[in-house]
């Protein structure tokens, strides 16, 4: 079981891998798609990046719920085994 | 009818990272020729090409280059150095127009992807798999990057693509859809299918006991062409608005000539006679005489078959006066980007006055085509030039030809 901290900081470095986004900008609050300029398919390879990083697959239908950084690190922790 | 000129050059290829190193390497008579050193080369027959001198890496943003086809990559690469050397027109975005032909387009992509989708199953295949993929995805990557609204277009004709994207571009001018184009072609495809499947036609050469030998035009030992890679884009501009804004001219693209064999899917036709219509066509276009014709930048590739019809369609349309190079001796075949980086070597051919050798033409084949026209080899030679062709030929029967003059 990762920890908040640990979800936080592997959801940081996804970002910077698919997107460039610097670590530091990648905050609980930020909006992927208007604060960090993610489109709809980096958000796509996000979420294949979580299931790898995490073992926590996301559908389809629960990523366009997901609209913050927050939002996917509070889902990754609901969800992990 | 206004005048077309070119006043931006761009590439990537074999022999450097850019215009300036491409063509220094061309005129020193350097190879860019190589092994492959893949893991998989061992149960290729052909095992020799021509990789890009610089990987692309090393000029596109990593974030970016991770959403582009490698294709897509060097397109751009080569669409920014001609951009910039036009001097970054200031031009209305809805008259500007790119074009860049391909082969096979994102190939890499695609064979990648096929790898995901076999070992781990559909969702693991990449989300930018189609836009990688699309044959039109260097043309509108470029196309983002300028802002360009009066078109995108992506001609695929195969080793014709290149002059084919330089010739539509003449014609958008033309018609008056636009005042700028970016115009070219760019291929990437070294990879074990698209090599399997060219041995298996015995296209490729096999001399893999010396690369640096093995692009062979017009000589009698030439067993097939050397796959290479790369980018050639050029800015063409109506007259008009590039004096008026001051731009530096390299040349004028003063006619365009565009045909096809309708003959075979693959072979050329023997006689050569619609590639030297395409070439007719091109003088007729440029209200040019054949006698005016300095210099031809030949298609070349080193097949058996193809050099002899282009050299019979060569003396047909142009006759015995021209000089004439065969430069993929030195890049190797770089598919739907070599009638654009040839444009190129002809465009720097008229600026600087000299004719680039070809290599490897040691023992001239003795077909009396061959024989008669004025091969170049080995070092470079200075000529006075006014007017120069430079044609391409393709699989399914395409014939381009491009006639450049002096600025």
């Amino acid at each position: 079981m990762a920890t908040t901290e640990e979800i936080q900081s592997g959801l940081a470095e996804i970002l910077e891998e698919v997107a460039g986004v610097l670590p530091a900008d990648a905050t609980p609050e930020k909006s992927f798609t208007e604060d960090l300029d993610v489109d709809s398919l980096s958000m796509v390879e996000i979420a294949t990046a979580v299931e790898d990083k995490f073992g926590v697959a996301i559908p389809d239908d629960e990523l366009a719920n997901i609209r913050t950084v927050g939002d996917a690190a509070s889902f990754i922790e609901k969800n992990q085994s | 009818m206004s005048d077309i000129v070119v006043t931006g050059l761009g590439a990537t290829t074999p022999l450097g990272g850019d215009v300036a190193s491409s063509w220094a390497a061309l005129l020193e008579g350097r190879s860019g020729i190589g092994l492959l050193t893949e893991d998989w080369a061992a149960q290729m027959p052909a095992r020799v090409i021509g990789r890009l001198a610089v990987e692309p890496g090393e000029h596109i943003d990593r974030v970016q280059a991770r959403r582009l086809d490698r294709c897509q990559q060097i397109a751009l690469i080569a669409a920014r150095e001609a951009w910039a050397d036009a001097g970054s027109p200031q031009v209305d975005p809805e008259r500007l127009a790119v074009v860049v032909g391909t082969g096979v387009g994102g190939a890499l992509t695609m064979l990648a992807q096929d790898d995901v989708l076999e070992k781990t199953g559909p969702g693991r295949v990449s989300p930018l798999t189609i836009p990688m993929l699309m044959p039109n995805g260097s043309a509108a990557t470029i196309g983002l990057e300028l802002q360009a609204r009066a078109g995108v277009h992506t001609p695929v004709s195969a080793c014709a693509a290149g002059s084919e994207g330089i010739a539509l571009g003449m014609d958008i001018i033309r018609a008056g859809r636009a005042d700028v184009v970016v115009a070219g072609g760019a291929e990437a495809c070294i990879h074990p299918l698209p090599m399997a499947g060219f041995s298996r036609m015995r296209a490729l050469s096999t001399r893999n006991d010396d690369p640096e030998q093995a692009s062979r035009p017009f000589d009698k030992g030439r067993d097939g062409f050397v796959l290479g890679e790369g980018a050639g884009l050029v800015v063409l501009e109506r007259a008009e608005f590039a004096r008026a804004r001051g731009a530096r001219i390299y040349a004028v693209l003063a006619g365009t000539g565009v045909s096809n064999d309708s003959f075979d899917m693959v072979q050329p036709h023997p006689e050569g006679c619609f590639a030297a219509l395409a070439i007719r066509l091109a003088l007729r276009n440029a209200g040019i005489q054949s006698a005016d014709i300095g210099h031809v930048n030949a298609h070349a590739t080193a097949t058996p078959v193809g050099d002899l019809t282009e050299a019979g369609a060569i003396l047909s349309a142009i006759g015995d006066g021209a000089a004439v190079s065969a430069t993929k001796s030195m890049t190797g075949h770089m598919l739907g980007a070599s009638g654009a980086v040839e444009a190129i070597f002809t465009i720097l051919a008229l600026r600087d006055q000299i004719v680039p050798g070809t290599l490897n033409a040691t023992d001239l084949d003795d077909d009396p085509r061959v024989q008669a026209l004025d091969i170049v080899r080995g070092a470079p030679r200075k000529a006075t030039l006014r007017a120069a062709v430079n044609d391409s030929f393709g699989f399914g029967g395409h014939n381009v030809a491009l006639v450049f003059t002096a600025a």
